[in-house]
């Protein structure tokens, strides 16, 4: 049942990527569609047996490398983490892939389209299946490739193709510090397997390597190689640029890769290394301050954009800060939580943004829309229940989730702990205002599309809005259904031994205890920041304009990033291309080429002409030239002084 | 030995030379007195001398046998040259059969001038001193002359002979004189005498000594066209008729190449310090101006010229070496040349329409699709020529280059695989033109079954000389021991 959860996608993946010209999009659609339904359904009933019949298991698949020390078997690891995962990744790709039937109807490569997907689908499935880091690597890169392709699946766009390379390369700093932490798991522990290693690691904690005459802790090392790669992939604080690029992909992509599961994949492997982690509590502070970091930062960001699609992007980016604190708390089953929760309700809103632009075709400037609720009212409906649990309303999916978070912060009782806390409940009034602003700006108010516009709105074909609607049934009772096993007070047994936490730490128990008022503040900041926005969109619509003229350089700091794309311009890319430049047109074009291949070429087409010239064909020049070498040949004598 | 006691020279290891010399005086008292008797009775009755003479050296075997007071060598070293060389003229002959018929130049001098200049080169190989050695070169070079000349009403072929003449006769000079300089230095001609002489460490030769070494060289290396005296090839070989440029290309080439090998590595290998600089020297320039002169070409037996003087680069890398391996790998590079060009020349004798023989490299354009099996072979021998694994051309230059690398001779090592970089350009472009260009006019260029015979040898010799190229290496081997014993 496990391979085959993991290898329908990739099964999908072939028929339709090699085969797609010969079964054509609906065959490639339906194949796909079909492995993926299937590979879903057994994913929630592999959830039951691991996590509620506590029936983890192992499956070999094969020895993978044998080369001395260094042994690595492909083997499927199904523990409750894992389990989680499979449900996410699955039943979200599974509605991703029947939504983008009616996306992506009218695009020429569809069976293309739909083997990348699962594509991705089957890497993402190798990433959360992975038994040792070396088959998380090879997961995490597949989906890296996957993210790229998809990305820039619009390949005549430059846009696309930017967004896609930027995306890549940024991931490739992160996983450049991924690739390192495994080397050195390796040179430590002389295994890449996570049971071998993890039984190690408290006999590591507190030990130091020499580098440079630098004595760092090995465990603290580690764990922040291995965050590096979490914060390249789950575009955290620095290494976040690539991500609201990455909208340029087709918005089902957006959904899945970007919101749901990919980004995730950094919240899973420091949930799957708590064992190393808990022995490097210098790390988890970094973990829990980069996380808070980024939930403010992006919120702040997500408040002023204009795209429909970069603001959810900003919130995702938000939303994995606020996982990453909580997992910096040592509150991993949280930080899981909030992913399973978050997966349905951020993927709800991108499927539903992207119902959004479909009616407009394709625009996605909410300034040009508003007061659309009426002619799709479904949408709207689905986009409105995805606002509700994003920001924390009451009994949604979002309300369990995100509340437990900020008290896991709060109940941490560190100084990070409470900057994750501080930093959260900012961020999560700014998500309420920035979401509320979002559906008030795209449904209401009157209408600021152009008439032709207007006139072709339409609501979403059913197999575009099935899956919102099992997307919203998630975002309204996943919270609720799933807060007792996942946080409450079983939860132990529910885990297992897949999330480890110091025997010494109660954060669920204190969680259990906060003060009411830190209990109740996200729901309150929740409802300030819808009735902010009610009053500057609804009420008083204008004075948002009003108050970015009165405080505009906040304004442009905020519309433009904190300005981290002109920053990295300026410190990474340019000098890159600069260097790039000079060794292309100096070096390799004005030194290798000129001296090398060129050069050499066209020295023998002179060669060969002077060459030529010498053949004149008259007898006294043959003579005169052996004449020539002849005394040649004895001056060198006379002058070498006979050799020897 | 003393003067008066006169002792009758032993005749049995000269015994091939003496069939040869009695073969062609016989078969030209054939031709003249009896007017009737047409060529191709003379051709046959050559063939049948050469091969006799062939079957003659195969007899001989054993050791190294001395005669005529050591002007006549006969070892396992000059029985490998000789095979090479009588295989070389006798398949030239068979070659040049229908050219000669459909020229007009069907006449019974011409194998009894073939016959007379094998002669000359067998005595080459087999020279014990200085005068034997002047004496085949001559022979074989005068009638080497007159071959070029042979077509008499063409401007172009007597041009080719009289050039191939005064140069010639220049080169002869130099190398006379240099033999003069070396007899006046030392005192005696005869090879194993002066190996004596050079043997000896605490002799310091003089540059009198060096100087007639230097002339020595210079005049052998007119005979390989090695440059700086290859200037008369590609005149002669464009010039001269083709079967015998063919010739040019094959024979002459193995038995002056062996004849410069047995002087510098028998007698003067007391010297090799001072020779190897020359050999280095030419082995670089023949190389490169091979490999780039060739490039320009457009007619193909001017093409085969620069072509020839590359390869014989090629093999002079392995005479730098001065060691046993180094000539070993002289020898097979040799047979292989020599077999390779039997091929091309062979496809070359087949370029003909009704307007007689066509020459222009660009004439081959097409004949992948009209002659498909005549362009397979040219392009395998191609490949073989530019040294492309596993064909043959590669081996041969495999064994000279492992040599020098041996020797200690790196760079020149380097530089002769970078100008078989360089020469691999203009074989790769005939078989360009052959498959890719758009002909002129239609190509249809039968081939007589000997020539068919023999450019297919030629070319399956290329292909599957790598299965089983053990006979041509022991062969090779054992020639090179006894230089070096």
């Amino acid at each position: 049942m496990y391979s085959a959860i993991v290898f329908l996608p990739l099964l999908g993946a072939l028929i339709a990527g090699l085969f797609g010209r010969r079964i054509g999009a609906a065959g490639a659609q339906m194949v796909t569609c079909g492995a993926m339904v299937i590979s879903a359904l057994l994913s929630m009933l592999a959830l039951y047996q691991v996590g509620f019949l506590h029936q983890p298991e192992t499956v070999q698949v094969l020895r993978w490398i044998d080369s001395g020390a260094f042994e690595v078997d492909w083997v499927l690891r199904i523990d409750t983490l894992t389990a989680v995962m499979l449900v996410v990744v699955n039943c979200v790709s599974a509605l991703v892939h029947i939504y983008s039937i009616g996306y992506m109807a009218h695009d020429p490569h569809r069976p293309r389209f739909m083997a990348y997907l699962s594509l991705f689908t089957f890497a993402m499935l190798m990433l959360v299946t992975s038994d040792n880091f070396l088959q998380m690597y090879f997961g995490w890169e597949g989906v890296g490739l996957a993210s790229y392709l998809l990305i820039g699946f619009w390949y005549k766009r430059p846009s696309a193709n930017a967004a896609a390379i930027k995306a890549f390369v940024v991931n490739r700093v992160g996983d450049f510090g991924f690739a390192l932490g495994i080397m050195a798991v390796f040179m430590v522990f002389g295994t890449v397997s996570f049971d071998a290693v993890f039984a190690q690691a408290p006999a590591m904690a507190g030990k130091t390597f020499n580098f440079l005459n630098w004595q760092p802790d090995i465990m603290t090392t580690i764990c922040l190689l291995l965050f590096v790669g979490a914060m390249g992939k789950s575009a955290q604080f620095m290494l976040h640029t690539w991500l609201p690029d990455a909208m340029e992909g087709p918005t089902p992509v957006s959904a899945l890769i970007h919101a749901a599961t990919m980004v995730t994949a950094g919240v899973f492997l420091v949930a799957r290394c708590s064992p190393l982690f808990e022995f490097a509590p210098d790390a988890l502070a970094f973990v829990t301050v980069v996380g808070a970091t980024t939930a403010f930062f992006a919120a702040t960001i997500g408040l002023v954009q204009n795209d429909i699609k970069r603001v959810i992007a900003y919130s995702t980016c938000s939303q994995l800060g606020y996982m990453f604190f909580a997992a910096g708390v040592s509150a991993y089953n949280v930080a899981i939580f909030h992913l399973f929760t978050h997966a349905f309700f951020k993927a709800l809103l991108f499927l539903g943004a992207g119902s959004v632009i479909h009616a407009l075709s394709d625009e996605q400037d909410m300034r040009k829309m508003g007061g659309v609720y009426k002619l799709i009212p479904a949408t709207w409906l689905l986009m409105l229940i995805g606002t509700l649990a994003l920001t924390g309303f009451p009994l949604t999916a979002g309300y369990f989730s995100k509340d437990a978070v900020i008290e896991a912060a709060y109940a941490a009782g560190s100084g990070v702990g409470q900057y994750a806390f501080a930093m959260g409940v900012v961020a999560a009034l700014m998500t309420a205002f920035y979401s509320w602003r979002l559906i008030f700006m795209t449904f209401h108010g009157p209408s600021r599309a152009d008439h032709h516009t207007l006139e072709h709105v339409h609501e979403s074909p059913m197999v575009m809005l099935a899956p919102l609607v099992l997307l919203a049934a998630g975002a309204l009772f996943a919270g609720m259904a799933f807060a007792g096993p996942f946080i409450g007070e079983h939860s132990g047994a529910f885990w297992g031994k897949a999330l480890f936490v110091m025997p010494d730490k109660h954060i669920l128990e204190a969680m259990h205890h906060v003060p009411g008022w830190v209990k109740w503040s996200p729901v309150v900041v929740g409802f300030a920041g819808l009735l902010l926005a009610w009053q500057m969109y609804i009420r008083n619509p204008g004075s948002a304009d009003r108050l970015a003229q009165t405080h505009y350089p906040l304004y442009q700091f905020l519309l433009n990033k904190w300005y981290f794309d002109e920053l990295y311009d300026l410190i990474f890319v340019r000098p890159a291309m600069a260097i790039g430049r000079f060794l292309w047109l100096r070096g390799d074009g004005g030194v290798i080429d000129r001296f090398g291949p060129d050069g050499i070429a066209a020295t023998v087409q002179e060669l060969t002409r002077r060459a030529a010239q010498l053949q004149s064909g008259y007898v006294y020049h043959y003579a005169f030239a052996m004449l020539i070498g002849l005394s040649a040949i004895t001056t060198w004598y006379m002058f070498s002084g006979g050799a020897h | 030995m003393t003067p008066d006691a006169f002792v009758p020279p032993n005749l049995l290891p000269a015994l091939p030379e003496i069939l040869m010399a009695c073969g062609a005086m016989a078969l030209l008292m054939l031709g003249v007195y009896r007017s009737h008797a047409p060529a191709r009775v003379v051709t046959q009755g050559a063939l049948f001398v050469l091969m006799a003479a062939a079957a003659l050296v195969l007899l001989q075997g054993g050791a190294r046998v001395e005669t005529f007071s050591g002007g006549f060598v006969s070892d396992a070293f000059s029985r490998f040259a000789k095979i090479l060389i009588l295989l070389g003229s006798g398949v030239t002959l068979i070659m040049s059969q229908g050219y000669l018929r459909r020229e007009h130049m069907d006449r019974f001098e011409f194998p009894v001038l073939v016959l007379l200049a094998t002669l000359g080169m067998m005595m080459m190989v087999s020279a014990g001193d200085l005068i034997s050695l002047y004496m085949g070169l001559e022979l074989q070079s005068l009638a080497l002359y007159v071959l070029a000349a042979f077509k008499r009403d063409s401007q172009r072929a007597t041009e080719a002979g009289l050039k191939y003449f005064v140069l010639g006769a220049l080169a002869s000079g130099i190398l006379l004189y240099g033999a003069s300089l070396i007899y006046g230095f030392t005192g005696t001609v005869n090879f194993v005498k002066l190996a004596a002489i050079f043997g000896d460490d605490h002799a310091q030769p003089g540059l009198g000594l060096i100087f007639g070494l230097v002339f020595l060289t210079a005049g052998l290396a007119f005979k390989i066209s090695a440059v700086p005296f290859h200037m008369w090839t590609p005149d002669v070989y464009e010039g001269a008729p083709t079967p015998v440029t063919a010739l040019l290309a094959s024979a002459p080439k193995v038995a002056a190449m062996a004849l410069f090998v047995r002087v510098m590595s028998q007698p003067l290998l007391g010297m090799v310090g001072e020779w190897q600089q020359i050999v280095v020297f030419i082995s670089i320039a023949s190389m490169v101006l091979g490999a780039v002169a060739a490039i320009g070409q457009k007619n193909i037996k001017r093409l085969m010229a620069f072509s020839s003087i590359g390869h014989m680069g090629f093999a002079l890398v392995g005479l730098a070496a001065g060691t046993e391996e180094g000539v070993q790998g002289v020898l097979i590079y040799l047979a292989i040349y020599v077999a390779m060009n039997f091929g091309v020349f062979g496809c070359i004798l087949a370029m003909r329409n009704k307007g007689g023989q066509m020459e222009a490299i660009n004439d081959l354009a097409g004949l992948g699709r009209s002659n498909p099996m005549m362009a397979l072979a040219l392009a395998l021998l191609m490949f073989s020529l530019a040294g492309i694994p596993p064909l043959a051309g590669f081996f041969a230059k495999f064994y000279v280059f492992l040599a020098a690398v041996h020797a200690g001779l790196y760079v020149l090592a380097v530089i002769g695989v970078l100008a078989s970089v360089i020469g691999a350009y203009y074989y790769l472009r005939i078989i360009k033109i052959m498959y890719f260009d758009e002909p002129a006019e239609a190509t249809n260029w039968p081939m007589s079954p000997p020539l068919r015979l023999i450019v297919a040898g030629s070319s399956l010799f290329s292909l599957f000389f790598f299965i089983y190229p053990m006979p041509l290496v022991t062969g090779a081997a054992t020639a090179a021991a006894v230089l070096f014993k």
